[in-house]
């Protein structure tokens, strides 16, 4: 879960790293009785994705009247995919220098791997891009975490003068907002020195990993919500993996792979898939309000069920549907494949209670499938 | 660290049950104990000193090393107790660790993980399936004991999903073929054994003339092994699921995220058939694709 700049600076301020003076604000009006209070100030959009410079979604403002005209210009702009409809008001600073900090998780080495540049701010993709040595990295034994020899090796013959100390102890608190607050990443560009000499985290993307929500309850709150179709809403809720799509074809199948493989046959045999949707894990229990979510699809002409049964029981699975489709009494056609564990019970459930029989593969059930909606 | 012919189950291999006691733990470890697997005790502090299946419960994975003899370690705990089910296991001495708890907070992962790279524990997982070798033992969530989808052979099968490596199982008997392993690599973006180092066992395994692999879209594991595939002796039949997905949409597996240029459909057919690997449109191809690589 992404969290927006004025969501994510405060965890920074939380850990002790300096960010500017500001307030988030909705209106207009908000934006210049907070450039009152601040002076001169930067206005930002406030829109969950890069390039917001670019967009000529940050503007410098000089007093209030300026942060009234700037954020009448902002509110309402599209960028990427998004409206602004939020803005941060900060107090302007006073750059020498612009750097880049990141802490995020590694496949590669399995563990946190912190990125340390002197060439932030807009550009640092294409510099990283020309010159692999534009970014430091170093990986991290989490069970030891970052101390500040280690953190101050990253920096070694930089040329950070008076500031290296300071950015050294940056990175340090920044590992511990990574480790504290379970991100995926966090990053800040720039981080700037100011003519004074202090260094202050300008801008900060901040990356919540999902699977931690239970022991994160305080912050996750102030995540960016996915943009979800209602459908996918209610599977949320359900607790269910459910994505529209724009075929005719919809599909119940369990674990993620065996769903993606599902809509795979669909396309390969001609047909295009509805919906991706799966009751694999902890969630093959639902299989009656995941019947009831595909069918709440109006585009579905024809309905594929196929179970390949590991952890995910296909009889308990097969019971779900077959109850839920006498109950719903769908008026489209169903084909079902079931195989793995539980199908010596499942399959007599559709021969008995449906008077049809399962296709012997996947193939073959999604191939009639397709030819129904013709 | 562990060698790589460990992460393949033996008939001799001594098994622990974390978790035992639970729904899912106690349906798991009879079908085990059904096929013949030596299941030789649970884990639940709770009950420690209890008889549960016959078996003894000890209180830790290290208590129960104290008394008896423990191979591999089998997880049905839940996610935000994993770390500390691992780390007991891990301590433990266990050879093999089989993780098949989903949604554990990534974090965790890496600090186990950390764990066991100074150990000899190998890690199948997190959000695995498990392992089988047919007529030996299976250990996990796999429908091993169902004739029609697990059977002993001469091909391994490598699977990061459960429900898909049992789509290629199925695929493989009907065939008319077995499998000499099937490992589950798990669907998590951090796993303790890679698809290249499932492929290494398999190659080096005196049982495997081919192997099966079943990937599907998302991080770069595939890319990753097609350099190894490329000087393997025995042939490689793959699989990728997601060619038909939206780009950019989370599908369940943390794993499956497609982003930029590596870890889609495209980047990882051609890196698998750049290295000689036959990739197939649909699993149901493996009837006519892999009597032809293992015949030449």
């Amino acid at each position: 879960m992404d969290f927006e700049e004025y969501a994510a600076k405060p965890l920074l301020a939380a850990a002790g790293i300096t960010i500017p003076r500001g307030e988030s604000v909705t209106t207009a009006e908000e934006a210049a009785a907070a450039a009152v209070s601040l002076g001169p100030v930067v206005v930002k959009a406030q829109v969950p994705t890069g390039k917001r410079g670019k967009a000529g979604g940050i503007k410098p403002a000089d007093d209030a009247a300026g942060a009234e005209a700037a954020a009448r210009d902002i509110l309402g702009m599209k960028i990427g995919d998004h409206i602004v409809e939020r803005l941060l008001v900060e107090e302007r600073a006073d750059i020498a220098r612009e750097l880049y900090a990141a802490v995020l998780n590694d496949t590669a080495s399995k563990g946190p791997l912190v990125l340390f540049s002197t060439l932030g701010g807009m550009d640092i993709e294409e510099a990283a891009a020309q010159d692999a040595t534009a970014v430091r990295r170093l990986s991290v034994d989490i069970r030891d975490g970052l101390d500040t020899t280690s953190a101050t090796q990253i920096l070694e013959g930089l040329d950070l003068g008076a500031a290296t100390d300071a950015v050294a102890d940056v990175l340090v608190r920044l590992y511990d907002v990574w480790r504290s607050r379970d991100a995926e990443l966090v990053e800040i560009n720039p981080l700037a020195i100011t003519g004074d000499g202090r260094v202050v985290a300008l801008d900060c993307k901040f990356t919540l990993d999902d699977l931690s929500k239970p022991r994160q309850a305080d912050i996750a709150e102030a995540g960016v919500p996915d943009k979800l179709t209602d459908l996918e809403a209610r599977g949320r809720e359900l607790g269910l993996t459910y994505i529209e799509l724009d075929g005719e074809v919809g599909i119940l199948a369990n674990g993620a792979g065996l769903t993606m493989t599902t809509m795979d046959a669909v396309r390969h045999y001609g047909g295009n898939p509805a919906n991706f949707l799966e009751i694999g894990g902890q969630a093959y229990t639902l299989a009656t309000p995941a019947l009831d979510l595909v069918l709440s699809n109006p585009k579905v002409k024809t309905l594929v069920v196929n179970f390949c049964g590991a952890f995910a029981r296909t009889d308990v699975m097969t019971e779900g549907v077959v109850s839920a489709w006498e109950e719903l009494k769908p008026n489209i056609p169903v084909f079902f494949s079931i195989h793995g564990t539980g199908s010596k019970e499942a399959i007599p459930i559709v021969r008995e209670r449906l008077k049809m029989e399962p296709y012997p593969t996947m193939d073959d059930a999604v191939k009639a499938a397709i030819a129904a909606t013709v | 660290m562990s060698d790589l012919a460990g992460m393949i189950v033996r008939a001799s291999d001594r098994i622990l049950v974390q978790g035992i006691t639970g729904r899912q733990g106690s349906f798991w470890a009879e079908r085990m104990q059904e096929y013949g697997a030596k299941v030789i005790g649970g884990v639940n502090p709770k009950r420690a000193g209890e008889e549960f299946l016959n078996l003894p419960v000890f209180a830790s994975a290290a208590d129960a090393a104290k008394e008896t003899d423990i191979d591999v370690a089998v997880m049905f705990i839940p996610p935000m107790a994993a770390k500390a089910a691992a780390l007991d296991a891990i301590d433990a001495g266990v050879r093999l660790l089989v993780v098949l708890t989903e949604h554990i907070p990534t974090q965790d992962v890496m600090y186990f993980m950390a764990a066991a790279r100074d150990s000899n524990t190998r890690i199948m997982g997190p959000n695995t399936a498990g392992l089988v070798t047919p007529g030996e033992t299976f250990v996990g969530i796999m429908p091993a004991w169902e004739e029609g989808i697990c059977r002993p052979g001469r091909v391994g099968v490598i699977s990061r999903s459960g429900s898909l490596g049992t789509l290629a199982c199925l695929n493989l008997v009907q065939a008319g073929l077995g499998q000499s392993a099937v490992l589950g690599l798990g669907g998590d973006p951090i796993l303790g054994t890679t698809t290249i180092e499932a492929l290494q066992a398999l190659e080096q395994d005196a049982g495997t003339d081919a192997v099966v692999l079943v990937g599907e879209i998302g991080g770069t594991a595939e890319e990753d092994a097609a350099e190894f595939i490329a000087t393997m002796t025995k042939p490689v039949v793959a699989f990728i699921a997601g060619g038909a997905s939206p780009a950019g949409r989370k599908m369940g597996h943390a794993g499956a995220i497609v982003m930029g240029d590596k870890g889609t459909y495209q980047s990882k057919r051609s890196a698998l058939e750049k290295a000689g690997a036959t990739v197939l449109d649909m699993p149901s191809q493996l009837d006519e694709v892999i009597h032809k690589v293992m015949a030449s």
